[in-house]
């Protein structure tokens, strides 16, 4: 679960790490009063789930109240473009207003989980500002990285290992450390996924700040955290995305025009694979659950019906303990009740098959049966009008 | 022959009350699994379909001498669960139990370092060795005894893949299900260690997805140590950046862990691809008689 960088700053500073004293605003008018008691000069940055909001036009510096409260003016209600939004952008409906601070250096602090490690790592580099994911293309040697266990926090050897690496000395050694101890242990008491500070700056008075933050948590253990669990804003997620979590469905929108409903998430992505090398293109991906009952099925159809871009439906069932039959007559009442339109074509396997397709084919529904994964495929792909 | 489990197995399930695990358990036994015990704490005393029900793990092993634990508890109890296994001497746990956050994992994960327990999942479909024992929620039935070790991080993919080699008259070794999360507790190399030690086990088909670097480790140690022919598919080609498809484990993330590296790292090492996924079962045919022409 991603949250806005005003909420990871939040949560960052609980656990002691420096960030720049802010304000979160929602209108220009709360600009100024913002701006005077951060000191005037301020950064004004746009609130969404998203990264290179800078070059997007979404971060300004202001030099006093009154420009703060034009800038701000300007970015809310924007809707921000950026490499990770894509084309259609983002709306900005919130802006955080920053004190300016004298910057000295730009670092890189993140943590992530090292699968293979099955350890936390926290990443520093003397390169902030820059994705970290370039600096390990171009100079995988500039990233500095130390596992340790969130049951027992970074141990101060590696902190002191880290930080003579960055190259701080005196005061900013100290908060460096400092800060790196308290992001370790954020990092395993809030069950984050991913913290990234991007850049750390290190500041002429010897201070040590996370100048940007970005946070994801672990969707698995928010039952455990339920302050950060409402954090969790459904203005920044497709909409239909969270509509097939309220039924329990795995759902994302892809750009394609044949809508996917599969049991099980590998035999998903497998089916939308198959797809795209029969010429066709997904509409999304969506893991129906292993039971596929009628009640699931048809929330699936609303859901992918919904998409107006899906010309027809592909649906792939591995029937496994459930049988085909029953799924068949669940997938025939479900298409029933959403009065679906377009084609469809359905390919079962597994468990009572012939049954299933006896069901499928005696319905009133012009269900095209598919025999194996790669005869649906072709088929779905002819009925929306052939390979694009 | 086989991996891991057998007609020898004692298995111990750990949530047998529950909803799932009484229903999943019916169908093991029904498969032929010698389901020994169940643990759900405070009912000892009672039985499920004849099968008896104990308050701690340790004391079902000490009572039935079970060897092998099946857990359906929910996720926020499920590393519990599989510390307790562990704890009570079991061999090997299979945890079905989606959902568990990774921060329990990497307590779970070191603990069981020190530990002859072997544990396979989270969020797994389980373990099955056709006609001797399924420990799991796969479909025994599609399943038929034979020479081919299958290993994937898919459940109903798997399912897929075992139905294309069965009826190809491929039978199974053993299937093992090793599931979606991000630290599994059992790996591809695991397995592939063991498929290639296994007498029986003549052809090998792994089933990966896009998400971390596992496979890559796994061709890796392919070209090192296992000279029985494999093939791989790799679900995901079509998976946008970013996202998360379904498995918790299943996301490219800075870059990384594309389908598009995954299938250069097996093929570099030498592994048949299969192109889509209608295609695993054919690839291991023709591997397996490429193979015979060069014995």
């Amino acid at each position: 679960m991603k949250v806005h960088e005003y909420q990871a700053k939040e949560v960052l500073a609980r656990y002691g790490v420096a960030v720049p004293r802010n304000k979160l605003v929602t209108g220009a008018d709360q600009a100024r009063a913002a701006a005077e008691e951060l000191g005037g000069r301020v950064v004004v940055k746009a609130q969404i789930h998203a990264g290179g909001r800078g070059k997007g036009g979404g971060v300004k510096l202001a030099d006093n109240p009154d420009e703060a409260v034009k800038l701000a003016g300007e970015i809310l209600g924007m809707t921000l473009v950026t490499k990770q939004t894509g084309p259609e952008g983002r709306l900005v409906r919130r802006v955080l207003i920053e004190e300016a601070l004298p910057i000295e250096r730009e670092l890189y602090l993140g943590i992530v989980l090292d699968r293979s490690e099955g350890f936390p790592v926290m990443m520093a580099s003397k390169f902030g500002g820059m994705e970290i994911e370039e600096v390990a293309a171009e100079n995988p040697d500039a990233i500095l990285k130390a596992h340790f266990d969130p049951d027992v926090g970074l141990h101060p050897y590696l902190a002191r290992q880290l930080a003579f690496g960055l190259g701080l000395s005196g005061d900013a050694f100290k908060a460096g450390t400092k800060l790196m101890h308290a992001l370790a242990r954020a990092y395993g008491d809030t069950d984050a996924s991913l913290f990234e500070i991007n850049p750390l700056v290190t500041t002429t008075d010897g201070r040590v700040i996370a100048l940007d933050a970005k946070a994801s948590f672990d969707d698995s253990a928010m039952f455990r955290h339920k302050d950060i669990a409402a954090m969790r804003d459904l203005d920044e997620e497709e909409p239909l995305e969270v509509e097939a979590s309220k039924f329990d469905l795995n759902y994302i929108k892809l750009d394609g025009n044949i809508g996917c409903m599969v049991n099980g998430a590998g035999l998903a992505m497998a089916t939308m694979d198959i797809i795209k090398h029969c010429g066709g293109e997904p509409a999304n991906f969506l893991d129906v659950g292993g039971d596929a009952s009628q009640e699931r099925v048809a929330a699936a159809f609303r859901i992918l019906l919904s998409d107006t871009a899906v010309k027809g439906v592909l649906v792939n069932i591995f029937g496994g303990i459930v049988r085909c039959d029953m799924v068949a007559r669940g997938v025939v009442a479900a298409a029933e009740e959403v009065k679906l339109s377009i084609p469809l074509v359905v390919r079962l396997e597994g468990t009572n098959v012939e049954e299933g397709r006896r069901v499928l084919a005696e319905s009133d529904l012009a269900v095209i049966v598919g025999e194996g994964m790669a005869d649906a495929a072709e088929k779905v792909v002819a009925a929306v009008g052939g390979a694009s | 022959m086989s991996i891991w489990v057998n007609s020898d197995t004692k298995v111990v399930v750990q949530g047998l009350t529950g909803k799932e695990g009484r229903f999943h358990a019916q169908k093991c036994l029904e498969y032929g699994t010698k389901i020994v015990a169940g643990v759900t704490p405070g009912k000892a005393g009672e039985d499920v379909d004849g099968v008896p029900v104990f308050n701690t793990v340790d004391d079902a092993v000490k009572a039935t001498g079970a060897n092998a634990s099946l857990i359906f508890v929910p996720p926020p109890f499920a590393a519990d669960a599989i510390l307790e296994a562990a704890d009570a001497g079991i061999e090997i746990v299979i945890c079905i139990t989606e959902g568990i956050p990774a921060r329990d994992m990497i307590q779970v994960q070191r603990i069981l370092q020190g530990l002859p327990t072997r544990l396979i999942g989270g969020n797994c479909p389980g373990i099955i060795t056709p006609g001797e024992c399924k420990l799991g929620i796969m479909p025994g039935h599609i399943s038929i005894p034979g020479p081919i070790g299958v290993v994937s991080r898919s459940g109903t993919l798997t399912y897929e893949a075992i139905g294309q080699l069965t009826a190809l008259e491929l039978g199974q070794s053993t299937c093992v299900g090793i599931g979606g999360d991000a630290l599994p507790g059992t790996n591809f190399i695991d397995c592939l260690e063991a498929f290639a030690a296994d007498y029986d086990t003549e052809g090998i088909v792994m089933i990966g997805e896009i998400g971390g670097n596992a496979e890559e480790e796994a061709a890796a140690f392919i070209t090192q140590f296992v000279d029985k022919p494999v093939v791989a598919f790799i679900a995901g080609q079509t998976a946008p950046p970013g996202r998360r498809m379904g498995h918790a484990g299943a996301i490219i993330s800075g870059g990384k862990g594309t389908a598009a590296d995954k299938i250069a790292a097996l093929e570099a090492a030498g592994i048949a691809v299969a192109r889509t996924p209608a295609e695993i079962g054919i690839t291991m045919k023709l591997a397996l008689e490429n193979q015979s022409l060069l014995d």
